[in-house]
């Protein structure tokens, strides 16, 4: 899906390190991408890939120390987010850039009404009266999908369910208009049935305000239903980027493969097969394996994988893979 | 199907209440109906998938079945022994047939113990065989369940999240079980490493002939693994029937609302999908008859007011809800 929207969002060589006393994990190690204005690009990968501290490094958030964002740009409207100080930070979050994370649980204060915590956001961002603010806040509550927000503004986070409050960090998420909205993980707390409406509901969200989506999961099955475009990440690095319909029916790399073979299938009746699991484990960010990360994983590894790193190589003019296989 | 070897286990009329107080004097202000009136049975050499959502109270199930907690009413039947009428002396002896490996392989692990004492403690509890004797059992199911025999005394926090769930289910198999109910038991792992475990429990079963109650929300694990498929909503199951039978032609209407909402790793399939609508009712408010009707999008009055019978509508497919009785005359085919 090739859009003609202009790029809002450009990651170029993101370098973001992990100073540790057992040494520097490098979680961000060399990320470059692109977001267009009103698309959805998914990040996958699996825990520690690094997916949620590109995210992190994204919003400027990254704990410090020990992490620390040591090379790269981040352009966001044609500035660099890296060089900004944090009190120009501050008028970036939750106004240009919104945030939806995972646990809705943690992400609200729990001695504050809901109504007052997106107030919070508006009354930070713009100059308006609290009627104004009021109004606002039950219109956005009643965007995403809260019955008689009028009474439910007065609620606290406990009296919420898991579904209701990720709705709320949502409408907190959408209070400012902003262009780009990172999700990380948005669903992965909730119940299948309730997943299913969040998704509906932010699908329903960006085709009405036309704000772009950075949705991080692990969830291959969440990135085919919203994403046009995807990254797939391990142990700090991209190792494919794709349009989404291209990498599901034809993916490149072998941690890609591996990682879709391990899925149960959802169209397979037979039953009780044994799944193909990727063999080992993902390495640790500090004892990195020599040459390309995935080598001693892979099933299709010959000599060149163990010494040199494959560089990002494209392949189909549109697509990105990081791997010896396609030089 | 591959089972009628007859009933492993047998729950008959299962109920566990929990009572909630509130208040200066903790006086009990209501009760949560966390399982309510189950019948259920697990055939020899099956896998038996119990799914449904949070707090639908399927993991409480699991416990209880296991006698870790006692219900409220109801028995269960192990190799046609109620187990709530085993005297505690000799409860110990029965322990060793039935064995659990839970979700969290970080917490159910205790961290100050060595992966061989831990899988061991079964053996030591139960006073099996000489110390030495001991040690070489527990290499040996280290072997079995793919961890490294030499790791033997290492502790948990050096193992990864997979590693973790082969050291339990290690304990949970090193007395040789009949019965391994697990919940959740890849739930925590990530998808490349929650496929080897999935694989391990399928080698072990086909093994040692085990008979599983696997708990989980996920619901294409559960088709992957199980041979029968039991769905539970608010303490009560709605819909038990063999796999195949109930992936492919799923008969209640939250059976059918939990299938339509996985996404599905086809884009721009657009499957259709009826409007999903609302919340889990809390179940210390469970609504009126049946409890399903607020999100159900085949509500008739009726159900407002009765809350059906698990009825058997075809040979093994047993479903709770009005549309399939006679009262309401529905035939299968009409439905869907």
């Amino acid at each position: 899906m090739e859009s003609n929207e202009q790029i809002i969002l450009k990651v170029n060589n993101l370098h973001t390190y992990f100073f540790t006393e057992r040494g520097v994990a490098k979680a961000v190690n060399g990320v470059s991408f692109y977001v267009r204005g009103g698309e959805t690009l998914a990040i996958v990968g699996e825990s520690g890939c690094g997916k949620s501290v590109t995210a992190l490094s994204i919003m400027k958030l990254v704990p410090s120390p020990p992490g620390k964002i040591v090379d790269g740009e981040i352009i966001f409207d044609d500035v660099d987010i890296v060089k900004l100080s944090e009190k120009e930070m501050r008028q970036i979050r939750g106004n240009r850039i919104g945030m939806v994370f995972q646990e809705p649980m943690t992400a609200l204060n729990p001695v504050f009404k809901i109504g007052d915590q997106i107030a919070e956001v508006l009354l930070h961002h713009r100059k308006a009266s609290k009627q104004d603010v009021q109004n606002k806040v039950i219109e956005l509550l009643r965007k995403v999908g809260i019955p008689s927000p009028e009474s439910r503004i007065n609620d606290y986070p406990h009296q919420m369910s898991g579904g209701m409050r990720q709705r709320v960090i949502i409408a907190m998420a959408l209070a400012c208009n902003p262009k780009l909205i990172l999700a990380d993980e948005p669903t992965t707390a909730l119940d299948v049935t309730i997943q299913a409406q969040i998704l509906e509901l932010m699908k329903e969200l960006q085709e009405n305000t036309g704000t772009a989506f950075i949705l991080i999961t692990h969830d291959l099955g969440v990135v085919a239903e919203m994403a046009e475009r995807v990254i797939v990440m391990y142990a700090g690095r991209i190792v494919e980027a794709s349009a989404v319909k291209d990498l599901f029916h034809n993916p490149l790399h072998p941690y890609t493969v591996g990682l879709m073979e391990s899925v149960p299938s959802w169209s397979d009746t037979s039953g009780k097969k044994r799944l193909k699991a990727i063999p080992g484990i993902v390495p640790s960010l500090l004892a990195l394996p020599s040459g390309c990360v995935f080598h001693d994983r892979c099933s299709k590894v010959f000599d060149r994988c163990k010494l040199e790193e494959p560089p990002l190589l494209e392949h189909d003019n549109s697509r990105l893979v990081r791997c010896w296989l396609y030089k | 199907m591959s089972t009628q070897n007859g009933a492993l286990v047998s729950v008959k009329g299962l109920k566990k209440y929990y009572p909630v107080t509130g208040g200066v004097f903790r006086k009990q202000i209501g009760t949560v109906k966390a399982i309510d009136g189950i019948d259920l049975e697990v055939f020899r050499g099956e896998t038996l998938g119990l799914v449904g959502e949070s707090g639908c109270g399927k993991s409480t199930f699991g416990r209880v079945i296991l006698r870790l907690e006692n219900p409220t009413e109801g028995s269960v039947f192990f190799n046609g022994t109620n187990i709530f009428e085993i005297p505690k002396k000799e409860l110990r002896q029965f322990r060793r047939r039935m064995q659990v490996i839970f979700q969290d392989p970080y917490s159910s692990l205790n961290p100050r113990q060595t992966v061989g004492r831990i899988i061991g403690e079964g053996l030591v509890i139960h006073n099996i065989g000489t110390k030495a004797e001991r040690e070489n059992r527990v290499r040996e199911i280290m072997e079995i369940v793919g961890l490294r025999p030499e790791h033997i005394n290492r502790y948990p926090h050096e193992f990864s999240g997979g590693q973790r769930q082969r050291i339990c289910i290690a304990r949970a198999l090193i007395l040789n079980p009949e019965f391994l109910i697990c919940d959740e038991p890849v739930s925590a792992l990530d998808v490349s490493i929650q496929a080897q475990v999935i694989n391990l429990l399928l080698d072990l079963q086909e093994k040692y002939e085990l008979t599983y109650l696997f708990i989980s929300h996920d619901l294409s694990v559960v088709k992957h693994m199980c041979d029968r498929v039991a769905v539970m909503y608010l303490g009560k199951l709605v819909e038990v029937a063999n796999k195949n039978e109930l992936f492919s032609n799923p008969l209640h209407p939250y059976t059918q609302m939990l299938l339509e909402a996985v996404p599905r790793m086809e884009p721009s399939s657009s499957i259709k999908r009826r409007k999903l609508k609302g919340d889990l009712p809390s179940p210390l408010n469970p609504p009126s008859g049946c409890a399903f009707h607020p999100r159900c999008p085949d509500v008739l009055p009726f159900c407002r007011e009765e809350i059906p019978e698990l009825k058997e509508i075809r040979s093994g497919h047993f479903v709770r809800c009005i549309l399939y009785t006679n009262e309401h005359k529905k035939s299968e085919g009409q439905v869907r």
